[in-house]
């Protein structure tokens, strides 16, 4: 107990010099566990907006339908099987109905893909509801990115062309119901949301889909020709890689920090060891052996993380806490992030990111403090008694 | 170990390298020293008393030769086994006291102590003791700044002193001191040699220090030119 106690003594001794470190070092942790703690939130976040919005509980897909290739829509859409319309039936799912169309808003031209939904349908965070109407009009709800890129706002007409499933073109005027304010974009970029069973008439295809979106928490799982299941797994894979490529930039500023503060921590021991030669010189005379020396010496760099710990959890729990329960404000202009986004981002903080920084900090610091020392390993004591270093 | 001696150099030899060329700060160093002496190496700066009392203290070895300390050949220590010696056996005074900064003079006096792993109640009696030979178990709460320069190496002797050590290897213990000091200081010393048996030994060129000795080996160049011994009691 010798060791753990003179450095304790030590780096209590150094004063000022001691507390500045332990601060900037307590910075840092409340810093990375802070912007951990956001990542962890805001994927939190995007990944249940996006559930509740768009992918619900897993989704069929009609075996031609490919997302990124809207040219395959004109054959992605089929008759919906029979145990999947009995789940439409009982409200369990909802079927999407997609098609490609041209739109004019304010005489411009501009592609856009139709989605016919069920207004009734409560399974997608979607207020399809706006959808019921008696007007033959055709109802069209957008999102407010869609508004925004069209000029269109509530109660506007926009001219839509498309060609049915013949080929023929037809077109029509559609009236803005409502526009939606939606962190999902992928439910509100270019896209126009119109009752399905209109959609079925202009389309000339009734009772087909191109895709099944299943409650969630469901567990039908049955097989069908031309239809095929995406598990949530598949369907977030391209979120998450995005949540993987937005944690590397971020951890490239925790990185920075941690870096930062162990410069700060290696320059200590640095000064440290040069400083105090002569003290090494002394203890070594007094009958402490060189592994002593520098068992001491990296558990004085090692204690300012320790420190630092607690100083970080003397300040960082009240303000992580208060930050985490009023959420953290992100301007507008976070939008083009290509998440979807809240205006506020409620971080979370699991006791495995705070005990796993925590530890992170110490094992790094503790190498950081060891490395300096080893020059201890080749000092004579006649030399450190005169204050030189070898 | 031989009981007729506590220290027996043979032939040593130490040999510093310049460049290109050697400095040779000993050369032939045949001493020995019995339990309980009070000597002194003397002689001018670069005469070689530090380097062999280093020798002697095991914190350095010699470049030829043999020194015997306490029944351990200082050239065949390893670093840990001459670090025991010098925990256990060896207490060092330096000229410029070189007390711990941050820890008190109590805490200061412990230290060789804690070394040892000796249980808290045995170290405070042995710490207040050695201050008391001192004179300064009133000040065991002050941290060393707070003391005056002879206090400050009168701590440092109640620290060489504290575990009872054989051997007490003094540098130069009065080059910042001023009279009345370096004389209260030797006295202390001399009594501790006389009431616990101590063996002294001092590297010093100051004329007070020597008045005090009982042997007196004089270094040159790196050679002994003279081992005095004083049968007399000295004059203090």
């Amino acid at each position: 107990m010798i060791i753990p106690r003179l450095a304790f003594k030590n780096i209590y001794g150094a004063g000022l010099r001691t507390w500045l470190n332990v601060i900037a070092l307590s910075f840092s942790f409340v810093a990375i566990i802070f912007l951990q703690g956001l990542y962890n939130g805001m994927n939190n976040q995007v990944e249940k907006a996006t559930i509740d919005a768009l992918y619900g509980g897993g989704q069929y897909w009609h075996n031609n339908y490919d997302p990124y290739d809207p040219l395959t829509l004109d054959n992605a859409h089929g008759e919906i099987p029979a145990a999947l319309q009995k789940l439409i039936k009982e409200k369990k799912a909802v079927p999407i109905l997609i098609w490609q169309a041209t739109i004019y808003p304010h005489g411009r031209f501009q592609n856009a893909l139709l989605k016919g939904i069920t207004p009734e349908q409560t399974i997608l965070s979607i207020p399809t509801s706006v959808l019921k109407t008696d007007e033959e009009t055709i109802p069209a709800l957008i999102g407010s990115r869609m508004a925004k890129s069209t000029g269109l706002k509530k109660g506007d007409y926009v001219t839509i062309r498309w060609r049915d499933v013949n080929g023929t073109f037809d077109a029509d005027e559609a009236k803005i119901v409502e526009t939606m304010k939606t962190n999902v974009p992928d439910i509100d970029n270019g896209q126009l949301w119109i009752p399905i069973k209109k959609m079925r008439q202009m389309t000339a295809i009734p009772d087909e889909a191109t895709i099944i979106v299943l409650e969630k928490g469901s567990q039908f799982n049955e097989k069908f020709d031309n239809w095929k299941r995406k598990n949530l797994n598949f369907l977030m894979k391209d979120l998450r890689a995005l949540f993987l490529t937005k944690s590397i930039g971020g951890s490239i500023f925790y990185i920075l920090l941690l870096f930062l503060a162990m410069l700060a921590i290696f320059d200590t021991q640095v000064l440290s060891i040069f400083r105090r030669r002569k003290e090494m010189g002394t203890l070594m005379a007094l009958g402490m052996t060189r592994s002593k020396l520098i068992q001491l010496f990296t558990l004085e760099g090692a204690m300012h993380a320790i420190l630092a710990a607690v100083v970080a959890a003397i300040y960082g729990t009240p303000l992580l806490i208060y930050i985490a329960s009023t959420g953290y404000g992100i301007p507008e202009v976070a939008d083009s992030y290509g998440f979807a986004l809240g205006n506020r981002i409620f971080p979370v903080f699991t006791a495995g990111l705070i005990i796993g920084t925590t530890l992170l900090v110490l094992i790094v610091t503790t190498i950081v403090s060891y490395l300096p020392t080893r020059k201890i390993a080749k000092l004579k004591p006649t030399d450190a008694l005169r204050g030189k270093l070898t | 170990m031989n009981n007729s001696y506590l220290i027996k150099t043979e032939h040593i030899k130490k040999i510093y390298p310049m460049g290109l060329t050697t400095l040779i700060a000993l050369d032939d160093i045949n001493l020995t020293f019995k339990k309980g002496e009070f000597a002194g190496l003397v002689g001018p700066s670069g005469s070689g008393k530090t380097t062999l009392l280093n020798i002697i203290g095991a914190l350095d070895s010699p470049s030829e030769g043999s020194a015997e300390v306490l029944g351990k050949k200082v050239e065949t220590l390893s670093h840990r086994s001459a670090a025991h010696l010098r925990n256990w056996y060896i207490g060092f005074i330096f000229q410029t006291f070189n007390l711990l900064p941050v820890y008190t003079v109590f805490e200061n006096v412990e230290f060789p102590l804690l070394l040892q792993n000796i249980p808290s109640p045995k170290r405070k009696k042995l710490v207040m003791e050695a201050l008391e030979w001192v004179g300064l178990a009133d000040r065991a709460n002050s941290k060393p700044a707070h003391l005056s320069g002879g206090e400050s190496q009168r701590v440092a002797i109640a620290r060489a002193i504290v575990k009872k050590p054989e051997l007490v290897l003094a540098d130069e213990p009065t080059a910042n001191l001023d009279a009345e000091n370096s004389h209260h200081i030797m006295r202390t010393m001399v009594q501790l040699n006389e009431e616990l048996k101590i063996t002294f030994i001092f590297a010093t060129h100051d004329e007070k220090v020597m008045r005090y000795l009982k042997r007196k080996i004089s270094l040159n160049d790196g050679k002994v030119e003279k081992d005095e011994i004083f049968e007399l009691e000295v004059k203090k």
